[in-house]
């Protein structure tokens, strides 16, 4: 026995069941993270077997092992490097010749093989016959057939492995004959011979063969690390040269074909192909889904199923849902010190404010476990290449990706949707100048929240043209969004890598339950983890922004001589009543909350039996205070209801006062301040701007506190018509500024550590947070001081900014740039 | 010819590939190298990219990508 512990790697092919053998593996105990350096999802697991603990790390899904994709680097380098105990090499049973191809570079990176021919029932179903026995004896290493969907297979594979480690296996590899390139090997594996630290870590063929290939890593490697590192590279250009001009053919196609030729003899001698050739099912099936005419209908059908599915009806749900939430929100103030007349405590206010961020995000949990669960079903019946297929012509043009398809139906293609899902489905686009366009433009994507914004202005300065000018909002961002794509592509994102779009189109499967709903658990969970904790944290920094340094003693002196005018008046009116006595002193204040109290369980109580049993439980906690609220026909509790209501309204207003007082003096008022000589060009205004900063937290605060900087003057005024008495100069063109700029308006916390995430950089999410502030003031600039240069109304300016942009987004497309030709080079 | 020219429906076998590094490499991977047969199936609806069928598999590609791939027709399968 060598150690106790066992590393398994899990190697294989897109599309040939590998996450479903890892999770048949490992059951529940998965645990993601990135692989140092690259944004490469790591997954590892566990089990035991033998009193041994396994650990099993599930490499990225490959066609090959070069170094031309951080998923293949990362793959070699694990092996590489930490030395599995045993690779677990999967395969698509139906698919065994272009599978062996990755097979064969396992073995010749010396690591001990196991053949895992998964998906046997596919295969049988298509009337491939594999004598399993003999592909063992020809490749020299275990095979063990299974069905993992079912769970079969999956204890011999569990024995196997234990088989191997315990060395209970004899593994004699097959070593592929590379023909008329055996001495070219040989001679460079003489140069390597000495190099004894080198070949520690790297097997001596394996390097040769990649040297031959004209490996960028291996070079890289040979470079650094052997002595006569140039020397040997200037050798071994030499050599490729030599080889290419005797036999007229590239070194790495000579390998990648005598791969394919030993692969071609192996199955040809262990496996019985059907004799009639059928057209495939998933082939009839693609005539339908990628047909010119009805193949963009149902990937429009698709994408209203989606939107519809878990926005639509995950909002629904959230209706039931959030009354828990509200729940945890009553349940903290209850355990708060209570507010006073005018002090409400900092610990309370901040209590508050912490609960109220976190629930804005967990109400969105039904929303993402139906969005993450439709997703896994769209990943695993096969449908994401198609959609890729469908949409590639397009996107490429603006330096997109057909896989930026997806997360840009979740940002919002239309209206609602929500840039954190869209930017973490990003992971999929094996193109890195295209992922990461996708990633900044997602932001850019009408999200659920900026519809508040758009709702309340439109209402105010469109109320005639509503229809148009919601069309308007919702189709604009993505002609915006086309061009600043095409335009990133161009400039800051010119020198990332980029992939070729060669992609498999896999057969179509029918997804399991358990692969779905343990994919959107686990995704659930990870945002939970991971964008909670992070926006918990930054929440803490927006409320001390908002609540320093606060109000001054002096004008809390005005406040407690107002608080004091108030009181007195109430007394004095209620003086003689029987009453009078009751609320002297702390009794006022427990009045105060004990109003607050029953209106506040009277509007969430609906129904007549609902009511009596609420009134029954007031009266029980306090008779006095509930025949004050409730007088009939008492005619000193009617007093007294009377002039308690002019209290609490005084008190209301005071409260509301001191909130405007405090964000107009608080930091975060001062910095909006000082933006207004750069943001008057695009009209706005000081509390505009502190509207948009605070939407920092969530876009939905920019209403919220567009409420509380807008005070209404009569009880029950909407936000609406205060706004428009408060803002006499703000036309319809300030308003289409405003919009415009709520359109680009920079990710919020949540979606900027998914951005972080997703690029695995600090800075890049910087940038992220940055450019849209910059065009999204240029933007607001132009309609605003364009529009008022010449005289426009906002419906006209609309009108303007709207052709211009569709103009823009034409050219655009035509242009082609530079980064076009990267791929060919 | 190159296999960007081919229409859906038609067969052929690759006689070179005209490009090397990443494309190359990547197509060498994907089994699409010389001597190898394979059949056009469709194009996109937007005509761009097209899909071919090399052995059994499916591959979708860039008619850009395509024009790499140097082809002789071959009679209907």
């Amino acid at each position: 026995m060598k150690t106790d512990k066992i590393l398994v790697a899990l190697a294989g092919q897109p599309n040939c069941g590998k996450s479903t053998v890892f999770n048949a593996l490992t059951g529940a105990s998965q645990h993601v993270a990135n692989y140092p350096g690259v944004t490469v999802d790591k997954m590892t697991g566990r089990y035991k077997h033998d009193g041994h603990k396994v650990e099993v790390v599930d490499l990225p899904g490959t066609y090959s092992l070069t170094s031309y994709s951080p998923e293949e680097r990362v793959s070699r380098d694990f092996i590489l490097h930490e030395k599995p105990s045993v690779a677990v090499n999967i395969m698509d049973a139906s698919n065994l010749k272009r599978c062996l191809y990755l097979t064969f570079q396992l073995l010749e990176m010396n690591v001990p093989v196991i053949l895992n021919l998964n998906m046997m029932d596919v295969a049988e179903g298509r009337g491939i016959i594999i004598d399993h026995e003999r592909l063992s004896r020809l490749l020299g290493i275990p095979v063990v057939p299974s069905v993992m969907t079912s769970g079969s297979g999956k204890r011999a594979l569990i024995d196997t492995i234990g088989d191997v480690f315990q060395g209970r296996r004899t593994v004699r590899p097959v070593r592929i004959d590379y023909k008329e390139m055996e001495p070219f090997f040989r001679e460079i594996e003489k140069h390597l011979a000495s190099e004894k630290e080198l070949l520690e870590n790297y097997p001596a063929r394996w390097l040769a063969i990649k040297l031959m290939e004209g490996d960028e890593e291996a070079r890289r490697l040979i470079g650094e690390k052997h002595a006569n590192g140039s020397t040997l590279l200037a050798f071994v250009e030499k050599h490729r040269g030599a080889f290419e001009e005797q036999y007229e053919n590239a070194p790495e196609m000579h390998i990648g074909r005598r791969r394919y030729e030993v692969a071609e003899e192996i199955s040809r001698s262990s496996v019985q192909l059907p004799a009639d050739k059928k057209k495939p099912l998933s082939d009839r099936i693609d005539g339908w889904v990628c047909h010119r005419i009805l193949g963009p209908v149902i990937l429009l059908g698709m994408i209203w199923l989606l939107y519809y599915l878990a926005i639509v009806q995950g909002y629904n749900i959230t209706n039931y849902t959030w009354p828990l939430l509200a729940k945890l929100r009553s349940l903290t103030e209850a355990v708060m010190p209570a507010p006073g007349f005018i002090e409400i405590p900092l610990i309370r206010a901040f209590a508050l404010w912490f609960v109220d961020s976190i629930n804005a995000l967990l109400n969105y949990i039904p929303i993402f476990f139906i969005l993450f669960g439709l997703i896994a079903i769209l990943e695993d019946s096969g449908y994401m290449p198609r959609m890729a297929f469908i949409m590639d012509r397009l996107f490429s043009r603006y330096g997109l990706h057909g896989q930026s398809t997806l997360p840009m139906v979740l940002g919002g293609i239309y209206v609602g949707g929500c840039a954190v899902p869209g930017v973490m489905s990003c992971k999929g686009i094996p193109d890195e100048r295209s992922r990461m366009a996708t990633i900044f433009i997602i932001p850019l994507l009408n999200c659920l929240a900026k519809v508040p914004l758009y709702v309340l202005l439109i209402n105010i300065y469109f109320a005639q043209h509503k229809a148009l000018a919601m069309f308007f909002i919702s189709t604009i961002s993505l002609l915006l969004v086309l061009p600043v794509s095409k335009i990133l592509t161009m400039t800051v994102l010119k020198n990332k890598e980029t992939a070729p779009f060669v992609m498999e189109m896999p057969p179509y499967h029918f997804p399991t339950i358990r692969g779905v709903l343990g994919r959107a658990v686990e995704r659930v969970w990870l945002f939970i983890r991971k964008i909670i904790t992070i926006v918990a944290a930054l929440a803490v920094v927006i409320f001390v922004l908002l609540q320093f340094p606060g109000i001054s003693d002096e004008r809390m002196a005005h406040y407690t001589a107002e608080k004091e005018k108030a009181t007195n008046t109430f007394f004095s009116k209620i003086k003689g009543t029987d009453y009078a006595d009751q609320l002297a002193g702390e009794n006022l204040m427990g009045l105060i909350l004990y109003w607050n109290d029953y209106k506040n369980a009277k509007m969430l109580t609906k129904g007549k039996k609902a009511m009596a049993a609420l009134n029954e439980k007031f009266k029980a906690r306090n008779q006095a205070f509930f025949t004050i609220a409730q007088p009939g026909t008492d005619k000193a509790a009617k007093k007294v209801n009377r002039a308690f209501k002019k209290l609490f309204k005084a008190r209301k207003g005071l409260l509301r006062e001191m909130r405007k007082e405090r964000i107009d003096k608080s930091f975060l008022g001062r910095l909006g301040k000082m933006l207004v000589p750069a943001t008057q060009w695009a009209g706005f205004n000081w509390r505009v701007n502190v509207a948009l900063l605070s939407a920092f937290a969530a876009k939905e605060s920019s209403v919220a506190t567009l409420g509380a900087l807008y005070e209404p003057e009569e009880a029950g005024e909407a936000l609406e018509q205060r706004m428009a008495k408060g803002e006499e100069g703000f036309t319809p063109l300030h308003a289409l500024a405003l919009m415009m700029f709520m359109v680009l308006y920079p990710p919020c916390l949540a979606t900027s550590i998914a951005v972080k995430l997703q690029t695995g950089s600090v800075k890049w999410m910087l940038f992220s947070m940055a450019y849209p502030m910059l065009i999204g003031v240029a933007a607001a600039t132009l309609i605003f001081s364009g529009g008022s240069a010449l005289g426009l109304s906002g419906l006209q300016a609309m009108f303007a900014f709207y052709g211009l942009a569709l103009t823009v987004t034409i050219i655009m497309g035509f242009l082609k740039s530079e980064a076009d030709q990267m791929i060919k080079s | 010819m190159t296999l960007d020219e081919l229409k859906p429906g038609s067969a052929c076998r690759i006689k070179r590939l005209s490009v090397r590094n990443k494309l190359g490499q990547r197509l060498i991977d994907m089994g699409v190298y010389p001597g190898r047969q394979l059949n056009v199936v469709r194009n996109a609806p937007l005509e761009d990219p097209m899909e071919v069928e090399i052995d059994g598999y499916y591959v979708s590609l860039r008619h850009d990508e395509a024009r790499f791939i140097e082809v002789e027709r071959r009679e209907n399968r």
